[in-house]
């Protein structure tokens, strides 16, 4: 067999023109940024508007000195982007940097400084914090180093399973936290392998889409606080302060030791997609892990501090984030940073999209100012890489901005709907005055999407941040005081209620009580337009023992406990099941928001609203009894959901079917396991076919259809 | 680094094992060695079993190999796969594509301390 001719042709720029610090080199491509192996060396191209000079460093991997330093000669600048090929390389054994030299003046925002070694932006691979946890050497001057890398994964046919916004269930979790826990039984705790062990779990809980919390370089170890009760070492466990944007964090990778968390990751994405589960991932570009003026260089500030950060006209850190700085996000550059970031995520590593962490920075100007049309966003909705990406915004920030139904959204945007976990968590707890905003919130919230549909509307409960479900039914009041400050980290207003006692309790009413209203929510969160986040770990009720806020916690707080599977079979059998219920009901996942329409296939509205008497729901401040009947062109069933907040029974009149359907029990919260639910299809049809009595603080889920034939003449 | 290769031949198959690391440093080396028995359609078995190391580009290079024998018709199987490797042949994706041939273990031997 001969060689084709693409195979043994070399390239004329495959040999060095100069020789710099002992090695040959030649000027080298100004773009793609980053080190890229190329024929015969690596290609590094950096960028700095300031920079007066740039030096490449390069480290045997592992060795506390440089082994050599490599200033880019002049001839080899393009614009502002420093670029060199560099032959003679092990690329798999090196480790490199940037020293940056440059005006160091703070008040005109530069901190040029080469004595830093600076991390290189975009560097897709980085050492130094390779097994989680582990103390690291202080005193090295360069503990976040760059590597180069191969992006050749092989996919073998991976596509991205596409699956509409609106048929989607979101499970939120971390990579470390849902399986470090002894008793996960997988073969690498904590890591992506583990998590991947961890598929057919999901696939039976229904879920087909997870999103990790952040999953970019981040520095485990950057926190310096201690349990004030244990003495113990606290971490920041969430990882909301990236290092590096576009390197995979070593420390979830069971093979970060190798170097291999890339593949490791990327073999993961590749088996949930198999099962047909994507990934979101958190990520988190309103601010960086350098700090304000007292915090450690790493890259950005070296490299173009002015660039990267918002900076008051004094030079010091604007601080929306609440962090310590603030990315510049609208700067041109920076957009196209971060725009190169997420083409990376889904090209290299086929993610389905992204939430983003405090995005209303996102939409701030380089002054801070909001913009009616921010750029980033715009660009973000319309490229042509991430065009079919999940693309949803925590839109709001540290800084009072608060724009829930308000986000740019260009036609692509979802929010985290916190208006609607606001709103279903006061009806849960027996407020008053509650029933006519839930009825919004449960039909998509339209006052706040109109003109977006009901995708635009991430509705959850409870999230990382915040309680969780069971100690959101257990707790009135955060209780972080293990995270060393004083209990006034978190926030205050959970709308939460105990039932009664503080805590754990053996109060068996209490107990009931509290699975009961676990399961409304789930319930309510199920039956609701909009797309449905579950935190992972609500559906075997996980506790955190009433801390909101357990970004520090890398313990058995944080951690999902594999037992609560068995222990707490009776929730997730309930979860499995309205999962299971929702994806068998299109009509609860119509993309247009319901408007009461008649339906033409049951001669219905779409949607209808009721009390105890059907057709005339009690929209009265005291009413905590509202339910709704829905009716779609999708199915010919139609699902009437009764919510009853309040602590008396009520019994309910039923409306009235249709074309020889009768209502059918899908789910009765109040009554004991297992006769709470009925498997979807299976539902059996009720004893008294006009009405229903609904228990106190209990949610009712009913089907109408017509008998299968087995039911019939019974 | 160094990766020192022998060759013989069985009945069944040509046997290269592989002493050494596999790594950026010699698999530029192994697959120059490889590839004429994979062009030559050859029923190659790769004995590992000697094999301190294998890198990121190590492993690049077994699936090169295994790729340009989907080509040629050649058959490439691994043999003397250590459970660290396995175990990172398997959370890496790259054991998808080899046949080995030691009955296949579960992936549940031991615990990794993370």
């Amino acid at each position: 067999m001969t060689a084709t001719s693409l195979e043994t042709m070399r390239r004329i720029d495959a040999y060095p023109t100069h020789q710099v610090g002992g090695y040959g080199v030649r000027a080298g491509r100004p773009y793609p940024y980053g080190a890229w192996v190329v024929p015969g060396g690596v290609n590094f191209a950096v960028f700095s508007d300031e920079a007066t000079s740039m030096t490449l460093v390069l480290f045997e991997r592992g060795a506390a000195e440089p082994m050599a330093e490599l200033e880019f000669p002049a001839a080899f600048r393009t614009g502002c982007v420093f670029a060199m090929t560099v032959f003679g390389l092990d690329h798999e054994n090196i480790e490199y940097g940037y020293r940056a030299d440059g005006p160091f003046n703070p008040v005109s925002g530069h901190r040029f400084d080469p004595r830093q070694i600076l991390s290189d932006p975009y560097a897709r691979l980085i050492s130094g914090r390779d097994v989680w946890g582990t103390e690291p050497n202080w005193d090295d001057p360069y503990p976040y180093r760059s590597r180069v890398c191969l992006e050749d994964f092989d996919w073998s046919g991976d596509a991205p399973p596409g699956i509409p916004a609106e048929d989607l269930v979101i499970y939120e979790t971390h990579v470390r936290g849902f399986t470090r826990h002894p008793s996960s039984g997988v073969t690498a705790p904590g890591t992506f392998a583990g998590l991947r062990e961890k598929i057919p779990y999901l696939r039976d809980l229904g879920v087909n889409c997870i999103e990790l919390l952040p999953i970019f370089e981040f520095d485990e170890t950057d926190n310096p606080r201690t349990d004030p009760a244990t003495g113990r070492r606290l971490h920041d466990y969430w990882g909301y302060n990236t290092v590096s944007f576009f390197a995979p964090k070593a420390g979830y990778a069971a093979t970060g030791r190798y170097g291999m968390q890339g593949d490791e990751f990327r073999t993961l994405v590749k088996d949930l997609h198999a099962a047909g589960i994507e990934v979101i991932l958190d990520v988190v570009f309103n601010h960086t892990a350098e700090g304000n003026e007292q915090g450690p260089t790493i890259s950005f500030k070296g490299l173009g501090n002015s660039t990267y950060y918002m900076l008051t006209p004094e030079g010091y850190y604007f601080n929306f984030s609440g962090t310590g700085n603030t990315v510049n996000c609208n700067h041109p550059v920076v957009r196209q940073y971060v725009l190169d970031c997420l083409r990376h995520w889904v090209a290299d590593y086929h993610v389905d999209g992204f939430r983003f962490d405090l995005a209303a920075i996102l939409g701030r100007d380089l002054d801070g100012t909001p913009l009616p049309n921010p750029p980033l966003l715009e660009l973000l909705a319309h490229d042509p890489v991430l065009r079919h990406t999940k693309l949803i915004a925590e839109a709001w920030d540290a800084a009072g901005l608060y724009e829930v139904g308000s986000f740019p959204a260009y036609g692509r945007w979802a929010e985290w709907n916190g208006k609607y976990r606001d709103t279903v968590r006061r009806f849960l707890k027996g407020d008053s005055g509650v029933v006519g905003e839930l009825a919004t919130r449960v039909a998509g919230s339209p006052d706040l999407y109109a003109g977006r549909g009901t995708t635009a509307s991430i509705n959850f409960l409870t999230a990382h941040d915040g309680f969780t479900l069971a100690d959101m039914v257990s707790y009135n009041d955060k209780h972080n005081e293990a995270n060393g400050e004083n209990n006034n980290d978190g926030a205050n207003d959970n709308n939460s209620w105990n039932h009664g006692a503080e805590g754990p309790t053996d109060d068996p009413e209490i107990n009931a009580l509290r699975m009961r209203q676990m399961k409304n929510a789930m319930a309510i969160l199920l039956t609701s337009q909009g797309v449905p986040m579950i935190l992972a770990g609500d559906e075997v009720g996980r506790t955190q023992q009433g801390n909101n806020n357990t970004y520090c916690q890398d313990n058995e707080l944080s951690w999902m406990d594999w037992e609560s599977v068995r222990t707490n079979a009776e929730l997730l059998r309930f979860t499995r099941a309205m999962i299971a219920f929702r994806h068998a009901h299109p009509e609860l996942r119509t993309t247009q928001h319901p408007t009461g329409m008649q339906v033409p296939t049951t001669g219905l509205p779409d949607i209808s609203w009721h009390g105890e008497r059907a057709w005339d729901a009690d929209w009265s401040d005291e009413s905590r009894l509202l339910a709704v009947m829905r009716s779609g062109t999708g199915d010919e069933d139609v699902v009437y959901v009764a919510m009853n907040a309040h602590w008396d029974a009520h019994d309910l009149q039923l409306p009235g079917l249709p074309g020889g359907r009768t209502w059918h029990l899908f789910a009765d919260t109040g009554a004991a396991a297992p006769y709470d639910l009925h498997q979807p299809g299976a539902e059996t049809p009720l004893e008294n076919p006009g009405s229903y009595l609904i228990g106190p603080r209990s949610v009712v889920v009913l089907v109408g259809r017509e008998s299968a034939p087995h039911e019939q003449g019974t | 680094m160094t990766l020192a290769l022998s060759e013989r031949r069985t009945k069944a198959a040509t046997v290269v094992a592989l002493t050494g690391e596999i790594s950026s440093a010699t698999s530029g080396e192994l697959l120059e060695r490889l590839m004429p028995l994979v062009r030559a359609g050859k029923t190659i078995k790769i004995d590992l079993s000697s094999v301190g190391y294998i890198s990121s580009a190590g492993l690049r290079t077994l699936l090169v190999v295994y790729r340009e024998s989907q080509h040629s018709g050649a058959t490439v199987t691994l043999s003397g796969v250590g459970e660290e490797l396995r175990f990172v042949m398997s959370v890496t994706g790259f054991m998808d594509f080899f046949e080995t041939d030691e009955p296949a273990r579960s992936e549940q031997r031991r615990r990794v301390a993370t």
